[in-house]
This record gives structure tokens, sequence and C-alpha cells, in this order.
């Protein structure tokens, strides 16, 4: 009983950032169709600015939280002011292959920076009571921007140009600093999920690779644009993970997520959740 | 090109282990020829058929494994496991297609991915077949006749004979009613379907063809480092095959193989002259630019450039 408790906790902890890695996701692949395989890098980004916070700089775990979102904000809008938005009118390949280059680009730098070596991240406090705290956070995070995208006048402008750009930018949205604002948000989501597994895991430069591919399986479960859908879709694919490593095989742990996006693709096109492609 | 140009071009690739003598640079060559291999079987899906499969890799590794597997087990010899491999790859690329081609775009990229990742896990952790994480050490270099392809030399006119192999079936497929059909999904795929053409039909024919070359590359691969582990199916060579197709130039027959050539070697140029830190980095950073400057890739370009500087 205590161990399925266990596994129960670690997989909320779990899906609640890959919550907030697919939320960021969903906003981006849905709302500027862009296939970002960097989504993963700005996770990384995440984990390493709480890293310079709270063991560098000795800051508290707030403020390294917040750190990592300002910087997953700052460089999400720097990448898409110089990479994406010149490239608006090609095909999503072209911008495809420009976040693969970007992937790229920002491992390795990490990797230059901070060296292969896994950095372990110093926190307050006692392992359990950390994974509760970083749940409790994240469940925040995931409210914040719920009401972010339904109650202010930036998330109808966004909610607007999901559904139809062109009568969006006839109504007086400007439709470039949305794809900005939407970019930089999406990339901060990231950043904080980085930030906040960070401590419970280790950082280390190509952490992103596997949490690009959680991502977009949680965008699929959930539905292209789908907020709740993301939410959940998170959570369960953090649940089935640690109820499949701990009952079934460690070894197919990652096997979880490919599974999901095979058979949801198959079997349930949509997503789980969804009547009609939206958002919010 | 011209015939004399043609030419010379021939008889320097049908020499070249004559003139380069430094093995380093006939291994990155080598290298090369296999990456063309796998370029022109992406090539197929994306260029022609507009489909983009980002699970190569997983059809690369079965055959590779396919191959050592069958050498080592059983003893075959490599002449029977490399169509092995290719079957069994085509076989792989045959339910893939039948599965996943009726999702388009982003979905179907996705469970071409997710397809390379089950299969890479399964590689990791069925020991008894695979031997994990470890790897298959010792896959014997091919025999032929009394010669061993040992040498890189030898394994040169291998590879070389393949990649010859490879154009000549994506020259003779792209040129006939099938490649017309192709295109005509690629370009507009309700149009061709209203005209006749069985979509689901010529794109699962599309996968099985590219799988096969993939299946083929991965068994040369195999045979030529001597050593597979899991990480033949590395998304990293997948990500490989995109670059050097798109960068080359997708939908043209000669963009795969400038492509593939470019970027098995930039890797190694920018080892020597940067750090290895630097390496990747200034590899990740060219793409972008590359993408960002020539977005229809390398060949269309000059190919326009020529036009329009013509006399």
């Amino acid at each position: 009983m205590a161990e399925l408790l266990q596994h129960l906790v670690n997989g909320l902890v779990l899906g609640g950032t890959y919550a907030l890695l697919g939320i960021g996701l969903t906003l981006i692949f849905g709302l500027m169709n862009v296939v970002n395989f960097a989504h993963g890098e700005f996770y990384t980004l995440g984990a390493y600015a709480a890293f310079a916070a709270l063991g560098l700089a000795g800051a508290n775990f707030f403020v390294a939280v917040l750190a990592a979102i300002a910087c997953g904000a700052a460089l999400g809008a720097v990448c898409e002011l110089t990479l994406l938005r010149p490239l608006r009118a090609e095909s999503i390949d072209t911008t495809m292959l420009v976040m693969i280059g970007v992937w790229i680009a920002m491992q390795n730098a990490e990797l230059l920076v901070w060296g292969g070596v896994a950095k372990s991240i110093p926190h307050p406090f006692p392992t359990a009571p950390l994974r509760v705290f970083v749940l409790v956070l994240a469940a925040g995070l995931i409210v914040l921007s719920y009401l972010l995208i339904h109650t202010t006048r930036l998330g109808t402008a966004m909610r607007a140009t999901f559904q139809d750009r062109d009568t969006a930018a006839l109504m007086g949205v400007r439709i470039g600093r949305m794809h900005t604002v939407t970019f930089a948000f999406g990339s901060a989501l990231a950043a904080a999920a980085g930030a906040l597994l960070g401590p419970v895991f280790l950082a280390y430069p190509s952490m992103g690779d596997l949490a690009s591919l959680k991502a977009f399986s949680v965008v699929i479960l959930g539905g292209l644009g789908n907020l709740p859908g993301a939410t959940l879709g998170g959570l369960l694919l953090g649940l089935a993970e640690e109820l499949g490593a701990g009952y079934v095989s460690s070894g197919y742990r990652d096997a979880a997520g490919f599974v999901i996006i095979i058979l949801v693709l198959l079997l349930r096109p949509a997503g789980l959740f969804r009547k009609q492609e939206r958002i919010g | 090109m011209s015939g004399a140009r043609r030419a010379v071009l021939a008889l320097l690739v049908l020499t070249l282990p004559l003139w380069l003598a430094n093995p380093y640079f006939l291994h990155v060559v080598i290298m090369a020829g296999i990456f063309s291999i796998l370029a022109l079987s992406l090539n197929l899906l994306l260029g022609y058929t507009g489909q983009l499969s980002l699970g190569h890799a997983a059809f690369f590794g079965i055959g590779a494994y396919t191959s050592a597997l069958l050498t080592l087990g059983p003893e075959w010899s490599f002449w029977l496991a490399l169509p092995c491999a290719i079957a069994l790859a085509a076989l792989a690329g045959f339910l893939i297609g039948r599965l996943a081609l009726k999702l388009r775009g982003a979905y179907f990229v996705l469970v071409t991915i997710s397809f390379a990742g089950v299969i890479a896990l399964v590689s990791v952790n069925w020991m008894e077949l695979t031997n994990g994480p470890l790897g298959l050490p010792g896959v014997p270099a091919p025999v032929l006749g009394p010669w061993s392809l040992r040498a890189k030399r030898a394994y040169y006119y291998l590879v070389l004979a393949a990649v010859l192999l490879a154009y000549l079936v994506c020259r003779r497929l792209v040129g006939s009613r099938i490649g017309r059909a192709f295109v005509a999904i690629r370009e507009n795929e309700a149009l061709a379907e209203s005209v006749g053409v069985d979509v689901t039909h010529y794109l699962v024919l599309a996968a099985v063809v590219s799988a096969a070359m993939a299946g083929m590359a991965g068994s040369l691969y195999a045979h030529y480092t001597r050593f597979v582990s899991p990480e033949v199916f590395l998304f990293g060579y997948t990500v490989t095959m995109v670059i050097m197709v798109v960068a080359g130039g997708k939908g043209t027959l000669a963009g795969p193989l400038v492509g593939a050539f470019i970027f098995t070697a930039l890797p190694e140029a920018l080892r020597a002259v940067t750090s290895w830190q630097w390496q990747m980095l200034t590899y990740g950073v060219l793409l972008v630019a590359l993408v960002f400057f020539l977005p229809r890739g390398i060949v269309p370009a000059v190919r326009a450039w020529r036009v329009r500087n013509a006399p």
C-alpha cells in the first residue's frame, strides 16, 4: 500500500511537469503550426537556470523557478523573432528543420557551458516534501496558464488566432505579436517544468531529448490546442510511466509515451478528450 | 551535366581508392556512401510523396541487427543475410505504411518517431536476442569468392555498387508512372485521388521501397563497422538523414547524394578546425543558417542560379 502511494505521488509529480511541458507545446504547435523539437531544450534551460540560481547564487526555490521562467520566456521570444518570424510563409518541414538545428545548437551550448557531468540541484527540502511542493507549484502554474488563456484580453486574442487567423487579424489582433507571445509563453512553461523537476532528478545536457517526445505524446493524448486535455494527458502519462516502471518493467518505462502516441493516433486521432480542435 | 563531365566524374569515382590513400578519408567516403543510400531512401518518401518519416533509423537498425544476427548466430553468408535484412526492413515499412499512412503531416511524423522509439527500447531490453546495450561485436566482414571485403578499398566498391543500385531504383521509380503518382499525391492529394490514383497503395509502396533501401544501408553499416549496438536506432541518425535530404534538395535525385556527402564531411571537417565541444554547436548553427538562406536546398538553388546566369 505504501509502495502504491509512493508510485502515485511520483507519478503525479512527473505528470504535473509533463502537463506543463504539454501545455507549452500544445499552444506552440496548435497556434503557430511549428513542430518544435527544441521544446525539450527549454526544459533543460530551466533546469540549468534553477541550478545557477540555487546552487551558484544561493537564491531560494521560488526565485529559482521565476528565474527559469524568465530565461525561458526571453530566449523563446528571441527564437521566435529571429528565426520563426522570417520563415512564417515557409512549409512546416522547413520550420521543423530550423527547430532541429536550434535543438542541436542549444544542447551543445549547454554541454559547452556546464559540461557533460550531471549536476545535482541543491534544494532546501527533504525528499518527500520536495515532491509535494513541486506538485503544488506545477498545479499553480497550470491554473495560472488556464486563467491567462480564459480570462485575459491576451488569452482571448490567442484563442481567436488559433480558431481563425485571418478573421482574428481583421478584428485587429496582431498575429505576429501573438506568435511571439505564444512561443515565449510555451517556452517559459517548459523552463518552469525543468526548474521543478531538476531538483527531483539531475540536470544534464541531453535531458531534453526525451522531454520533447513526451511533450508530443501529451499533446497528442490531449488533442491539439486543448489545455485541460494536455493537463489530463500529462498526468495520465506520468502515472502510466511510474506504475508501468513499478509493476511491469522498468526497462520499458519510456515506451509508455511512444505506445500512447501510436495507439491514440491510430484509434482516436482527435485526442482522448476532444470534440473538435480548439484552444482553451 | 555534359557527357565529358560525366565521364570524368565516373572515372574519379571508380578510381577513388587508388588516389585517396589516406584510410581516414576513405572511411569518411564509405560512411558518406552508406548515408547516401539512407538519404535516397528518405527522399523517396519525403521528397516525392511529401510524407516525412522520422522513424527511418528503425529501418536502418532493423537491417543492421538482422544482418548481424544472421551472420553471427546461424553463420549465414553476408550475401544471404543482406536480402533478409532488406526483406525484414521492407516488411516493417509495409506494416508502418499500412497503419500510419492514413495519418498526415505532423501526426504521421509522430507515429514514425514512436515506432522507432519502441524498436530502440526493444533492442536495449531484449537481452537474449540483441545482447542489450552491450551490442553485438565481431560481425564478420563479407567474403566474395576467395576475397575478403574487409579492407576499406574493397568495401568502398561494395558500397559504391549499393549506392548505384539505390540511385537507379529511385531513378527508374521516379521516372515511371509510379513516380508521377507519388508527385501527384504530394502536390494535391484530393486531385490525385479524383483522377484515379490509389493514394494508400502508392504511399505504402513508397514506404516499402524506402524501408528496404534503409535496411540495405543498415546491413552494409553492420558489416563495415563490424559492431551493432542500440545506438543504430539513435534519433540522431534520422535527423542526419532529414538534414541531408532537405539541405541537398528534396524531390531531386542528386540532392540526397550532395547532402549526404556535405553533411558526412562537415562534422569531420569541423572536428579538424575546432575543438569537439564546438563541433556539434557549429553544426547546429550551420543547419539553421542553411535552412534559413536556402530553404529549398542546395541542388535546386544551384540549378536556379545556373538558369539565371545562362548565356
